[in-house]
């Protein structure tokens, strides 16, 4: 009995203790990620590279400012087509909706957030590109675009599910129509998660690489205009990283960590807002 | 939208589809040239590396998740549970950076011939080391899904009521017991669920695997050979793709990807839907 007791505290100890050590060794990952790019990174990154194009191969030196230019235009159109597209989805699911309908609609987003990235290349060059003949910005704005849509809806529909029902039952009373009541009373109530689960929206696709391949494709040129193949941060990352050459090398951590900066950065941003509300 | 996704793919892949029918699935070579094209080889590439990347993810996490959501003070634990939805956030091309550079250099000289020397009379330690092949792919997706795992098991978890935990510790289980015994168990399916989305993406994750499998459509028992993955041939071949039968070859790869995320998928959401009964956040 006695001995027993002993064995279970003693499994008991054991068993928390590697528990600990699996979190401890998952959240090390992350700062010895952030350590080694900062470290690697950090010693190739100067204002050169932020401001110059790609030099040719065998010259040292150069930048990839075209690439950071395209990864922004890239985001702009891929917002100006998941944004609304999604933003509307979810005001839909969360204010009107029949039950069935809209749990179907959810499940759907749900499936399609899980669809993987490179698939969402495919579709958008059997669209895009195949009918146009070449890559083109439009093609991977377009990838990128879609994959916004199903976070974009969900973060909405949630960020509304949280405003009371009292807020819009008070406008109804006002007599303003269902409409007016969304518009003027529910979004505005909902203003921080909407923008945050945005925010987090393109945090995600700006580190997308796989979608880009073979639509945006890539470009040692400034792109002009929106039809033509153009360079991005994760595309450079990848090209860069499986090339032969060391200086090449250095210029792939440097992308990587503005790349990392970035993402993180809009991360820690949108999650301190999020948990700031909560806590009030 | 999901629709229009999936009839684009049907169509652009119907030649290769009739041509080879379902012999497509089980072909075993890959030849562009010859324009012979079989999907097999990838097709266990992706099998493997994601196998082997729940092997690793699968106890690390639940471990994790469990710590965090029973044992660790709630100040740890929100920190912490931060930290790992920053991992969560890293782009994968970052993570394929890192196993170019360092995990597939500590794989050639320390890794690999350490399990060579140890592990050596299993077929799956055998033959010559290059560094990148499937275990490489295998390790880097270990670690990409891993932050899945928790955040979603560890919201689970939470969802326990305290008075199954309570009951089973006045009954004088010491605390592993209560949490072992009664609130896995009771999160079961919620874990499971958590397991199968991080299956989906370990099957669809492109860049880092590409990176450091090896690139090589060749089926072979051993883990450091190199190998190929259903997303990093498209990543690789798409835009060199001469001729309509090679490129929808390669349409009709990402079709089977496609089926096979959405059903893991499919499953792993009514598994969520069926425990949370919202069946929403995640």
């Amino acid at each position: 009995m006695r001995l027993r007791t002993v064995w279970r505290k003693l499994v008991n100890y054991v068993m928390f203790s590697l528990t600990g050590v699996c979190a401890l060794v998952t959240v090390g990952v992350l700062f010895f990620i952030l350590g080694y790019l900062l470290w690697h990174g950090g010693s190739s990154l100067s204002w050169t590279f932020l401001t110059h194009l790609p030099t040719p191969v065998g010259e040292s030196g150069g930048g990839m400012a075209n690439a950071i230019v395209g990864s922004a235009k890239l985001l702009l159109l891929a917002s100006a087509l998941g944004i609304p597209i999604g933003f509307l989805g979810g005001v839909y699911l969360a204010e009107f909706g029949g039950q069935a309908f809209s749990s179907v609609v959810r499940y759907t987003a749900d499936l399609l957030n899980g669809v993987p990235s490179i698939v969402m290349g495919i579709f958008a060059y059997a669209v895009v590109v195949l009918p146009m003949k070449h890559f083109s910005t439009l093609a991977g704005g377009l990838a990128l675009g879609v994959m916004m849509i199903p976070i974009a809806v969900r973060s909405t529909e949630e960020a509304l599910r949280t405003v009371p029902l009292m807020l819009r039952e008070g406008a109804l009373a006002l007599g303003a129509s269902k409409w007016k009541t969304i518009a003027t009373v529910a979004v505005p109530a909902a203003r921080k998660g909407i923008i945050t689960g945005i925010v987090l929206d393109i945090a995600r696709v700006a580190g997308e690489t796989a979608p880009l391949l073979f639509t945006a494709f890539s470009n040692r040129f400034w792109s002009p205009g929106w039809n033509q193949p153009t360079a991005s941060l994760p595309v450079m990352v990848y090209t860069y990283a499986i090339s032969p050459y060391d200086d090449w090398h250095r210029q792939a951590w440097a992308a990587g960590l503005i790349l990392l900066t970035l993402v993180l950065a809009a991360n820690v941003i949108a999650r301190w807002t999020v948990s700031g509300e909560s806590a009030r | 939208m999901t629709a229009l996704l999936v009839h684009q793919l049907y169509i652009n892949s119907a030649l290769p589809r009739h041509k080879f029918g379902f012999q497509f699935l089980t072909g075993r070579t890959w030849d562009p040239v010859n324009g012979d094209f079989g999907a097999l080889p990838f097709i266990y590439g992706t099998l493997v590396t994601s196998a082997l990347a729940l092997l690793i993810a699968v106890p690390m996490g639940v471990g994790a998740a469990i710590f965090l959501s029973e044992l660790a003070p709630p100040r740890i634990s929100n920190a912490m549970t931060f930290v790992i939805e920053l991992l969560a956030a890293v782009p994968s091309v970052i993570y394929g950076l890192l196993g170019i550079f360092i995990l597939v250099p500590f794989l050639r000289q320390y890794g690999e011939p350490f399990l060579k020397r140890t592990l050596g009379f299993l077929p799956l330690f055998q033959g010559p080391m290059y560094g990148v092949g499937m275990l490489a792919g295998g390790l880097v997706l270990a670690i990409m899904v891993v932050p899945f795992i928790i955040s979603i098991s560890r919201e689970v978890l939470l969802a326990v009521p305290t008075e199954q935990r309570e009951a089973a510790l006045a009954l004088g289980a010491t605390k592993w017991e209560s949490t072992w015994q009664v609130v896995v168990p009771f999160a079961r399916i919620g874990i499971m669920a958590s397991i199968f989305l991080s299956l989906a993406r370990a099957l669809g994750e492109t860049m880092a695997v590409t990176m450091v499998i090896g690139n090589d459509p060749r089926i072979s028992s051993s883990l450091f050979a190199p190998g190929y993955s259903i997303a990093a041939v498209i990543a690789n071949e798409f835009t060199e793709a001469t001729g309509d039968l090679y490129l929808q070859a390669l349409i009709e790869l990402g079709l089977v990807l496609f089926a096979l995320t959405i059903v893991i998928n499919g499953v792993a959401r009514i598994f969520i839907i069926s425990t949370t009964k919202k069946g929403s956040r995640l």
